[in-house]
């Protein structure tokens, strides 16, 4: 991994960090507040791309295990995994891997449209996958219970990946990172892979 | 910037090592997830309130921590009791406070560079599938570092676009700041490439 790779995965960690400062929105039916920081993960998978961001959500995982109140509201320390809202937290990882790996399939066609849906996908249903039931371990709630009441943040995740989208598209012609997987793209940080056998239409910085 | 929710003693709890706090915290967590019935977890909650004595954390200190943990304990206990009796509810909250009131007392108590030392020898088997421990640190004092740096970016971004009247376009705050972030990435990465940092190999 380059040193400019490990500088991406930092300081988008630390970019989570931010919008954990951003204060929560509690909701008085369900004990997981609604926050800023899950578009914090649609961001880094679809600017980093899977490693890196993956990367990433386990570099903060770490700062926050080791108890920096980084997550939103000043929580953090290892009372966030035994708290109901640990399996939303945890994933973070699984989310910004997955909006990544889909982001860096769909590069060359991405649009609005198309990246609104890998980041729901992603930032927001596989979130709940691990949270919902998790929730319904640790607070002993039925799973149907569990899941209709995380139904509430439905409509915010919906808007977050609404803006996660537009980023990713307008960010994609500002300051491309991620690469078509297509491996005889000429990239644009190192031009060292001179093999140009298909110029393919991949898109250099401007 | 402060961060981190250490509070310093002169304590037992507060001797005993990073790692097996965190050790006895998994053991814990574990067994009353496994033995979670009204008397256990009594026993539990009066063992974990003992700690605190021991550890010499006063109630008023405590509190702002836990506050937090209330709002999420306090609607659960309403829901469940509601929907499945009070005895069950009272078993799930009380289970849910010990870990939490652990959880904390491990932070209160332990530096957080301490944990990170922990976690970072912790992550050393790591070392075979090709993680560097000295990139390791590079990263978490590089995101602790930016953390701070960010928040003010974010706040300057948001002015200047308030003056345009955009503040309240996420688009028009956001992108500038994941650019700027970006940009400084790269002069970032040549500054410590250009230091040789831990160059064994070159990319």
């Amino acid at each position: 991994m380059k040193t400019r790779d490990l500088v991406h995965v930092a300081l988008f960690a630390a970019i989570l960090a931010v919008l954990g400062v951003m204060p929560p929105i509690a909701l008085p039916f369900i004990p997981v507040p609604i926050s800023v920081q899950t578009l914090g993960v649609m961001l880094a998978g679809s600017s980093l791309g899977a490693r890196k961001a993956g990367l990433s959500m386990l570099l903060f995982h770490v700062l926050v295990a080791a108890g920096l109140p980084l997550l939103a509201g000043g929580r953090g320390g290892l009372a966030v995994y035994a708290g109901p809202t640990g399996g939303f937290f945890v994933g973070f990882l699984p989310g910004a891997f997955l909006v990544g790996w889909l982001t860096e399939r769909a590069w060359t066609r991405l649009s609005v449209p198309l990246a609104f849906a890998i980041n729901l996908l992603g930032g927001a249903f596989v979130l709940y996958a691990l949270g919902i039931p998790w929730l319904a371990v640790a607070a002993k709630l039925p799973l149907a219970k569990a899941a209709l009441g995380s139904l509430a943040f439905l409509p915010g995740d919906c808007v977050k990946a609404a803006i996660a989208a537009s980023t990713a598209v307008t960010l994609k012609r500002a300051w491309p990172l991620i690469q078509a997987p297509r491996p005889a793209a000429p990239t644009s940080p190192p031009p060292s892979s001179t093999r140009a056998a298909s110029p393919g239409p991949a898109s250099p910085r401007q | 910037m402060s961060l981190g929710l250490y509070l310093h003693r002169d304590s037992p709890v507060h001797a005993v090592p990073a790692a097996a706090k965190m050790l006895g915290l998994l053991l814990m967590g574990t067994g009353l997830l496994l033995f979670p019935s009204l008397p256990v977890v009594s026993v539990a909650l009066g063992a974990t309130l003992g700690l605190y004595a021991l550890a010499r954390l006063r109630p008023r200190e405590v509190a702002p921590v836990l506050r937090l943990s209330a709002f999420v304990l306090v609607p659960l206990f309403l829901v469940h009791g509601l929907l499945s009796g009070w005895v069950p509810a009272l078993e799930v909250v009380l289970r849910l406070a010990v870990l939490l009131l652990l959880a904390t007392l491990v932070s209160l108590s332990t530096r957080a560079s301490d944990m990170l030392e922990a976690l970072e020898r912790a992550l050393r088997p790591l070392a075979r599938f090709g993680v560097r421990p000295a990139r390791l640190g590079l990263l978490l004092s590089l995101t602790l570092r930016f953390i701070p740096l960010l928040a003010t970016w974010l706040h300057e971004i948001q002015e200047a676009q308030r003056v345009r009247g955009l503040e309240r376009e996420p688009l028009a705050v956001l992108v500038p700041l994941l650019v700027k972030t970006l940009r400084t990435a790269d002069t970032l990465a040549e500054a410590i490439d250009a230091r040789c940092f831990d160059s064994e190999e070159p990319s």
